[in-house]
């Protein structure tokens, strides 16, 4: 072996020893440097005869391109070792929770009422408000109930005097489309109403969803077909669901419509007390008085509607069994809905 | 109503079961509540005559009784019951039975006397709530028989929950027509014949107000004998009909009442004077009533009356003074027609609720009166004996409801339906339901029986066709309508989306009552007269919620008694606020924070929330708007809250709400604990939104300055920050405060606010030179104004 050879040796060696990027650096001054070993054997080629110069300079030049070839991989090799040994030294517990607010949540009764307004305004509903505080003419004469009407009873009326009241329905808000848009009309109006009683099933203030579709030729038919639509959507259950003649001032014919108990699955339970049927909501067909009172055709026009309340749909939905949690707004309760 | 189904079917007798019968009837609009049966299950137990009666050796109060049960042998038992005398015959529990309650009768001895069986009340075997003794059967029952079998006790009753459209169903008569039509089979209505008179007794009647009660059938009926017993059947059936028996005289009219659906009333005629007069309450005018309690009726409250003085309120009750008694020995029996609207109403006003009035007020058929009275006549004289007079009848035909034809035609019944129904049915129902039918060439004219008073047009009668067909067999459509594509007006920012960002910022939405407490309403606003309800549910929510606080702060304490102490609520509601110009119903949006900043967490440091954590939430709030620049936070006072901590919210200087920390003072007296912040804004004021407009980005790079100003410490960061716009001109792309420090190195009564401002040209780079000029401008600006000095 000559001297280059046992260079690059000696030098190969000293790199592979090299346990770091500095003592690698140092390798790399000490046989590359200006004045490195192989850059003073470069410097003695001068020295030699001309004809072996080119020979000589050949075999330096090879041995010093094997040596940076070395260089470049441990360097490689060691960066990456150290690159390995911090990011073991930066590992998380990536179980730990994440930093911030945490999210809140809707009402349930809101999120009943988003779905319901969802399903209806996406066959073309829209979606209209009223007021609660109301005149006796829009919450009862206008829809068909006279003073001292029997249906009066049943309706434990909040009052402020003779003729200002809380809404005992949502109902008033059809009288106050219908007085302002000619047919066809297509709501549904989402509220608060109240009824003065107050015990484990009834809360004095409550909501509903009215429906009120006017136009020509609407029949009993197209009313069965969009509530049968609409209880199956909104349970997502292919439910039986039954009507049944009833009686509301404002409608005719009218009906109540029942669902097959979503709790029991129609065997008898509890909640449907033992029929195996959950009373759902009342609807009918509208009665020719209401539309006279507006100055609507009736002869031309015919029309459904509808109302259900909210909460019971919502503890039916969500299997809520008490009614007062809803106005608690007891965040433990809240937050179930999130 | 409730409905024996032994009696029922002696009118009707359709081939289906009680079941079947009750599912009928609720698909039919008629909603069975419950079937229950008559009596309880019991067995066992039979008639038992006493035949002989001695004390009981060892027992004052007991006695030992021989008893006849039909057997060969008479049973010895040992009875305490006050009323056990010889001759007796009463419901007799032989060894085995097993009585309602789980009481087993089993061989034994009382005080040392064996006691072969049990002498029953009524109470023992679960036919009354009370009573008093041992149940006393016809002296001429025979011993030995079943009791269920002589009280026919094997049956069910089925209770109706009428719509108040169906008063002709509130007597067993108008069910029973009903059943007749649903399963379209033979009704027989009750044959009534006229009794003849005996005597010539009458006692005359005057309609002073006949619009009222056009029609009074009265009659008198001579010599009845008042302690007469009720018959068994009839007490019975009574009592599955949920009545009590109140002797012969009374139950009689409560029979025919519950029979044919015809309220009666029974006077004594020896405390009558002069005649019957019907007419409207005068002034002075004081009735007692059967239940004890005195009215003085109003004007709008008809009477029946003698010269004397009020004697009834019509078709409610009767009062006190003319009540028949056990001396009573002649009647006069009272059949009316009263008008419903003059009824409707009447009895709630004066706190009662009758069986009479309930049906006058739905409507009792006009032409029933003569026919009922004919029944209790009948009744009355095979009960309690009596010679009745002539049948006297006041009435005024103009003012009976008038029988009208109603125009019934096919495609109507075809459209509203969505059903074609065949002319043959169409005409069975009606006819079957006791409407006359025409037949004319496009149409029909019917005239509905007289007890409907729920039928007056088209509609009702197609209701009927569609009821008796069943609203189950009526086709179910997918509408074919217009596709009209309604407004998505981008200029409103939806509810929706305020919502969805509080929830996305930890609030929890609550629903509170629209009324509240005044005492929280007036401690929040004590200047407001909130509206008030005339009937409150309860004195805590008895006025109308003027603002969203009182109901979220009730929640907010609510939660806080519940170890719940961090709490983000929001709410959206109409508040009431009665106004000069009437009452405003405007819906608001609000909140309320307290507790710590951040659910309590490893990665932050835990901190109290404070009012800029909620002003943070609110201004992204207004951020959803479009032009978050149109709000200002002006600095202003309110009453329920911190007076250093309150932000009126001002849209292009129109206030839209609130904002600030609730007043200590307020905290303390509404039992708050610790600090509490809250939101109110109105909704209206918030919804309008920019849409918006794009602008150009620049491809030039931004150039940041950062500069501390030293200002007056009640300086409003704000007003550093329009100034500085202002005097940014155009290049000045945003202002980013960052810091705000008061303390060593600043003077007294002096801030520091360290400032970013950014700035960036569209068209070209910014040189160095024009950034200096736009700062230099800046601050003097804010030196000029503010007496602003540059922090070094």
């Amino acid at each position: 072996m000559d001297a280059l050879s046992e260079l690059l040796q000696t030098a190969q060696a000293a790199i592979a020893e090299a346990g770091d990027l500095v003592a690698l650096d140092q390798a790399r001054v000490r046989y590359l440097g200006k004045k490195g070993a192989f850059t003073e054997r470069l410097k003695t080629l001068g020295r030699l005869p001309p004809e072996e110069r080119r020979q000589a300079g050949q075999a330096i030049n090879e041995a010093k391109q094997a040596l940076e070839t070395a260089l470049t991989a441990r360097k490689a090799e060691l960066e990456a070792t150290a690159l390995d040994a911090r990011l073991a030294g930066e590992a998380i517990d990536v179980t730990l929770p994440g930093r911030g607010q945490r999210l809140g949540g809707h009402h349930p009764v809101s999120r009943t009422l988003a779905r319901i307004e969802a399903l209806f305004t996406q066959i073309g509903f829209t979606v209209v408000e009223g007021p609660e505080v109301e005149d006796d003419f829009h919450n009862f004469e206008a829809l068909n109930i006279p003073a001292h009407h029997p249906a009066r009873a049943m309706h434990d009326t909040f009052y402020f005097d003779a003729h200002t009241l809380l809404r005992t329905h949502t109902s008033p808000v059809q009288i106050r489309v219908m007085e302002q848009r000619e047919p066809p009309v297509r709501i549904i109006a989402p509220g608060r109403v109240y009824r003065c009683d107050s015990d484990v099933t009834h809360s004095p203030m409550f909501h509903q969803v009215e429906g009120l579709l006017v136009d020509e030729a609407v029949s009993f038919a197209d009313l069965k077909g969009v509530l049968d639509d609409f209880l199956r959507q909104f349970f997502e259950r292919d439910l039986a669901v039954r009507f049944r003649p009833s009686y509301f001032p404002f409608t005719e014919p009218s009906a109540e419509v029942d669902i097959q108990c979503v709790i029991c699955g129609g065997g008898g339970c509890r909640v449907c007390k033992h029929s195996g049927w959950l009373e759902i909501l009342g609807c009918g067909m509208v009665h020719p008085a209401v539309f006279e009172q507006i100055g609507i055709d009736a002869e031309r026009y015919t029309g459904y509607a509808f109302g259900m309340g909210v909460e019971r749909l919502t503890m039916l939905r969500y299997g809520v069994n008490d009614l007062r949690l809803f106005f608690d707004n007891d965040l433990r309760f809240l937050r179930q809905f999130q | 109503m409730k409905v024996s189904e032994q009696w029922l079917r002696e009118w009707v007798d359709p081939a289906v079961s009680g079941a079947e019968l009750a599912a009928q009837l609720t698909m039919a609009g008629l909603e069975v509540d419950r079937i229950e049966p008559a009596a309880p299950a019991f067995d066992r137990v039979v008639v038992g005559r006493v035949m002989d009666l001695v004390p009981h050796p060892q027992a004052d109060r007991l006695r030992v009784a021989t008893v006849d049960v039909g057997g060969a042998e008479p049973l010895q038992i040992v009875c305490g019951a006050p009323n056990v005398a010889i001759g007796l015959c009463t419901p007799t529990a032989l060894i085995g039975a097993v009585l309602p309650g789980g009481l087993a009768i089993k061989k034994s001895k009382l005080r040392g006397v064996e006691s072969r069986g049990m002498l029953c009340s009524a109470k023992e075997l679960g036919l009354a709530e009370t009573s008093e003794g041992l149940l006393p059967l016809p002296p001429d029952s025979r011993p030995g028989q079943n009791l269920r079998e002589l009280l026919a006790l094997d049956d069910v009753v089925i209770e109706v929950e009428l719509t108040p459209n169906r008063g002709d169903c509130l007597g067993m008569e108008g069910v029973a027509r009903e059943v007749a039509v649903l399963n379209r089979c033979e009704f027989r209505p009750l044959p009534v014949d006229a009794v003849k008179p005996v005597v010539d007794a009458t006692f005359p009647v005057t309609l002073l107000d006949p619009a009222d009660c056009p029609r009074y059938v009265g009659r008198v009926i001579r010599d009845v004998d008042p302690t007469a017993e009720t018959p068994l059947w009839m007490k019975e059936r009574l009592r599955r009909a949920g009545l009590r028996g109140l002797g012969p005289l009374v139950d009689v009219t409560n029979y025919v009442m519950l029979e044919l659906g015809q309220p009666m009333h029974a006077f004594d005629l020896g405390r009558l004077s002069d005649g019957i007069e019907v007419r409207r309450a005068r002034p002075g005018d004081r009735l007692e009533l059967l239940n004890g309690v005195v009215v003085e009726p109003d004007g709008e409250t008809l009477l029946i009356a003698d010269h004397a003085g009020p004697l009834a309120l019509a078709g409610i009750m009767g009062g006190e003074i003319s009540s028949c008694t056990d001396v009573t020995r002649d009647v006069f029996l009272e059949s009316a027609f009263f008008t419903p609207t003059r009824i409707a109403g009447r009895a709630r006003r004066h706190g009662l609720q009758t069986d009479a009035s309930h049906r006058f007020e739905r409507g009792v058929d006009p032409q029933l009166q003569r026919r009922a009275a004919e029944r209790a006549t009948r009744l009355l004289l095979d009960i309690a004996g009596g010679q009745p007079g002539p049948i006297v009848e006041a009435v005024a035909p103009e003012f009976l409801p008038a029988e009208s034809a109603i125009r019934l035609r096919p495609e109507r019944v075809r459209l509203l339906l969505g059903l074609d129904i065949p002319a043959a049915e169409i005409e069975d129902t009606l006819r079957r339901l006791g409407m006359a039918v025409a037949i004319e060439v496009n149409h029909w004219w019917i005239v509905p029986p007289s007890n409907r008073f729920d039928i007056r047009l088209e509609v009702d009668l197609i209701e009927e066709i569609a009821r008796v067909h069943g609203y189950d067999r009526l086709p179910g459509n997918r509408s074919l309508t217009r596709l009209e594509m309604p407004p998505q007006p981008e200029g409103q920012v939806a509810l929706a989306r305020f919502k969805e960002a509080l929830v996305q910022r930890g609030f929890q939405e609550a629903i509170t009552y629209s009324f509240v407490d005044p005492a929280f309403q007036a401690a929040l606003d004590p200047a407001r007269q909130p509206l008030a309800l005339a009937n409150p549910i309860s004195a805590d929510l008895a006025v109308m919620r003027a603002s969203l606080w009182p109901g979220l702060l009730k929640a907010l304490i609510h939660n806080q008694k519940r170890q719940q102490p961090r709490v983000r609520l929001f709410e959206h509601g109409l508040t009431f606020v009665p106004a000069d110009d009437g009452l405003r119903q405007e819906p608001y949006l609000g909140g309320v924070l307290a507790g710590a900043a951040l659910p309590e967490q490893w990665g932050l440091p835990k901190r109290a929330a404070d009012f800029f954590d909620l002003k943070g939430d609110v201004e992204a709030l207004l951020a959803l708007t479009g032009e978050p620049e149109a709000f200002d936070f002006v600095a202003a006072t309110h009453p329920a809250l911190h007076p250093g901590q309150c932000a009126r919210i001002e849209r292009a200087g129109v206030p839209v709400g609130w904002l600030g920390a609730l007043h200590p003072r307020v905290a303390r007296e509404l039992d708050v604990e610790g600090d509490a912040f809250v939101f109110e804004l109105a909704l209206a004021s918030l919804q309008p939104a920019r849409v918006p407009v794009f602008h150009e980005l620049s491809r030039f790079p931004a150039s940041r300055r950062d500069i501390a100003m030293v200002v007056d410490e009640a300086t409003p960061v704000q007003a550093v920050q329009d100034c500085i716009r202002r005097h940014g001109g155009e290049l000045l792309r945003d202002v980013l405060l960052f810091d705000v420090y008061w303390g060593p190195g600043i003077s007294e009564g002096r801030k520091s606010l360290a400032l970013g401002l950014i700035l960036q040209d569209l068209s070209r780079n910014l040189t160095d030179n024009v950034v200096e000029e736009t700062v230099s401008g800046i601050i003097a600006g804010l030196a000029e104004q503010f007496g602003a000095t540059l922090r070094v």
